[in-house]
């Protein structure tokens, strides 16, 4: 039987970070994968990340994908694909299916990541051809560049269902709504503002009653629910659709550590059946650990923290570490981990609705129910000031942890100080140069810069533009609000795409001077378009 | 004894619902109301539920409709899903060919 110090099982990002940390540390390391790629669902992710600079934030998932695999080859991590294991015992024996063959290995020390399968809700014409997963619509579009759908309905309103109908757009589908029985939107702000300027409706509380279709999905009803859930009657709505996509939350992958004996809970804060945890990720069975979304659902960013914690507490138990050296690096860990376990969206507060922000802010219900902040509502943040000339609108309103923001503005106009939670400020007494690195940084796409007054009567706009084709400058198009409503005439004036934006392009328009704090999305007339 | 395997607490008649007919588990074709009669038939735990109907032992073993089915025999036993322990695990946790479990090594040391 092969051994190795340590066995991971799952090369997603808690996986890998496992794997790294541990075999910096001397540990012979191998990290066996179900799956033809490593990365677990980092490579799907196309977007940038939030957190702060220490968390890779504002780097597109799938970059840091590949970082980690880097360094992960570096630290002499193996790696092997196509590696299914199919059984965990107490002994930390670990059985694999390798090709045509059953191999058994051993671990002294085993981390499971195995992260988490997607949630489905049942309703009429559920197993119709057409009803997928977010997760099956991301694997097709941003790994095989496939629309999964030309109309599509979303059910979901938290981060997945948010970030997964931004990527439908961009791949050139048409989403006709955003569905969540939840009365208000279970994910950020920014990332529903983003659609809502794309002109997606929202519709809370409301669920879906049936797909439509005898072969395939050609349809779905919608209706809206009462407190006990049920459907009002009167309240139906149809839409034509030939994809119905889910995103209703994950379950954490625990099955081999009930098979391996850990002692296992029912936590629904963490997503189901989780392993019960001592620190470091340690389950009741010494050695073996756990990290990322198995352990309870969160996201990459922590996921990739708590692999770091794993590995070195698992090299540190193995005795390739000193204790005071392992305290050290766990102490920084754990101020990582707790900075993004921060604010309105911190697990702790799940469930709560809180009404102002940490800065006495009120939090916009409009953008809680409908996906966006209304006309009055956006003056009330302390990113919005009214200043002469141009200068940055952020209009990010919620307590979340992100702060790229601040390190982007050369001129310092942007504040966030220590708090990584707390709103972003524009400082009226710094100068804005207008060099745009604000409103590329922003993961949350919720920075502007305006011009009220750009002369000749017009306004000048600056927004991130992250779809094909790119509009031309002097091209003419309509300005749309930020719920999407088409607004006033518009005409670009220029779009930059800079190698520091990352592929967020900067697009200048220009719009009658009234409209400078209303309009944020531009549309090219549908002549163009088609 | 738990309150989940007191066999003698009275579910009451089985009434049919206007859904029964709907799929839960695709794997195996299982309806709701199949899961439904299995309870009163009875069944009063996931493991033994899925042992009668086979719910959750096809190609995604379980991956789907594991809380679909837990959601729907809690419902039917008047407790909450929490309460019912989720059925075994067992190896090979993901579908393995017959003659591949059957090709076991060592592992090449």
């Amino acid at each position: 039987m092969k051994r190795y110090d340590l066995i991971v099982v799952g090369a997603g990002p808690a996986g890998l970070s496992a794997a790294i940390e541990a075999a910096k540390r001397g540990l012979s390391v191998v990290v066996f994968d179900e799956n033809a790629k490593p990365g677990g669902q980092l490579f799907k992710q196309i977007h940038k990340f939030f957190g702060s600079k220490e968390h890779k934030a504002k780097i597109r998932g799938f970059k840091i994908g590949e970082e980690l695999l880097e360094e992960a080859s570096g630290a002499g991590v193996e790696v092997v694909l196509n590696a299914v294991v199919t059984g965990l015992y107490l002994d930390k024996e670990v059985v694999v299916k390798l090709g045509g063959e059953i191999v058994h290995y051993k671990g002294d020390a085993v981390i499971v990541a195995t992260g988490a399968s997607e949630n489905m809700v049942t309703f009429d014409g559920w197993t119709l051809p057409g009803v997928i997963g977010a997760g099956a619509a991301q694997t097709m579009m941003n790994l095989h560049h496939i629309q999964p759908g030309s109309k599509i309905l979303m059910l979901g309103s938290g981060n997945v269902g948010l970030v997964v109908s931004f990527q439908l757009l961009q791949a050139g589908c048409e989403v006709v709504a955003l569905v969540d029985a939840a009365p208000r939107i279970g994910g950020y702000g920014v990332h529903a503002a983003k659609i809502a300027r794309c002109g997606v409706p929202f519709y809370l509380s409301h669920t879906i009653i049936k797909a439509d279709g005898d072969n395939r999905v050609t349809g779905v009803t919608i209706g809206e629910v009462d407190q006990t859930w049920s459907v009002i009657p009167g309240t139906e709505k149809q839409f034509e659709v030939d994809t119905i996509c889910l995103a209703v939350g994950l379950s954490p992958m625990s099955q081999l550590l009930k098979m391996a004996g850990c002692a296992m809970e029912e936590n629904p804060g963490k997503g189901g059946l989780v392993p019960v945890c001592g620190e470091f990720g340690e389950t009741s069975v010494p050695g073996l650990f756990v990290a990322g979304d198995v352990s309870g659902i969160e996201e990459a960013s922590s996921a990739m923290i708590e692999g770091r914690v794993a590995g070195a507490a698992a090299a540190r138990r193995l005795g390739f570490m000193e204790e005071t050296e392992l305290g050290a690096r766990l102490e920084e860990l754990e101020t990582a981990l707790s900075s993004l376990r921060q604010g309105m969206f911190a697990p702790r507060n799940k469930g709560k609705t809180p009404i102002h922000t940490d800065e006495g802010c009120p939090i916009s219900s409009n953008l809680l129910k409908k996906g966006y902040l209304t006309d009055d509502e956006v003056p009330a943040y302390p990113g919005v000031k009214s200043v002469k000339g141009i200068h940055p609108v952020i209009e990010c309103t919620q307590n979340i942890p992100c702060n790229p923001c601040q390190d982007a503005c050369p001129k310092q106009c942007i504040k966030i100080g220590a708090n990584i939670t707390a709103l972003p400020a524009v400082d009226e007494n710094s100068v804005c140069i207008g060099c745009g690195m604000c409103v590329a940084a922003c993961s949350g796409q919720s920075i502007f810069l305006v011009d009220e007054d750009a002369g000749e009567g017009c306004a000048s706009i600056v927004i991130p533009y992250e779809f094909v084709p790119l509009p031309a400058p002097g091209q003419r198009g309509i300005a749309l609000d930020r719920s999407g409503a088409e607004l006033c005439p518009a005409e670009v004036v220029s779009v930059k795409s800079a190698q520091a934006f990352d592929h967020t392009n900067l697009l200048t328009m220009k719009v009658p001077r009234e409209m400078g704090m209303r309009a944020r999305f531009f549309k090219l007339p549908k002549e163009v378009r088609a | 004894m738990s309150r989940i395997n007191d066999r003698s607490r009275p579910l009451g008649q089985f009434v049919p619902l206007p859904d029964d007919d709907r799929i839960i588990c695709r794997c195996e074709e299982i309806t709701k109301g199949e899961i439904r009669r299995a309870v009163h038939d009875g069944m009063f735990t996931l493991t033994e539920v899925r042992r009668y109907l086979r719910t959750g032992m096809g190609l995604c073993q379980g991956q789907t409709c594991a809380r679909l089915v837990r959601d729907i025999v809690a419902r039917e036993l008047g407790v909450s899903p929490l309460e019912l322990e989720a059925a075994a695990s067992r190896a090979p946790m993901r579908p393995v060919e017959m003659k591949i479990l059957a090709n076991e090594t060592k592992g090449a040391d």
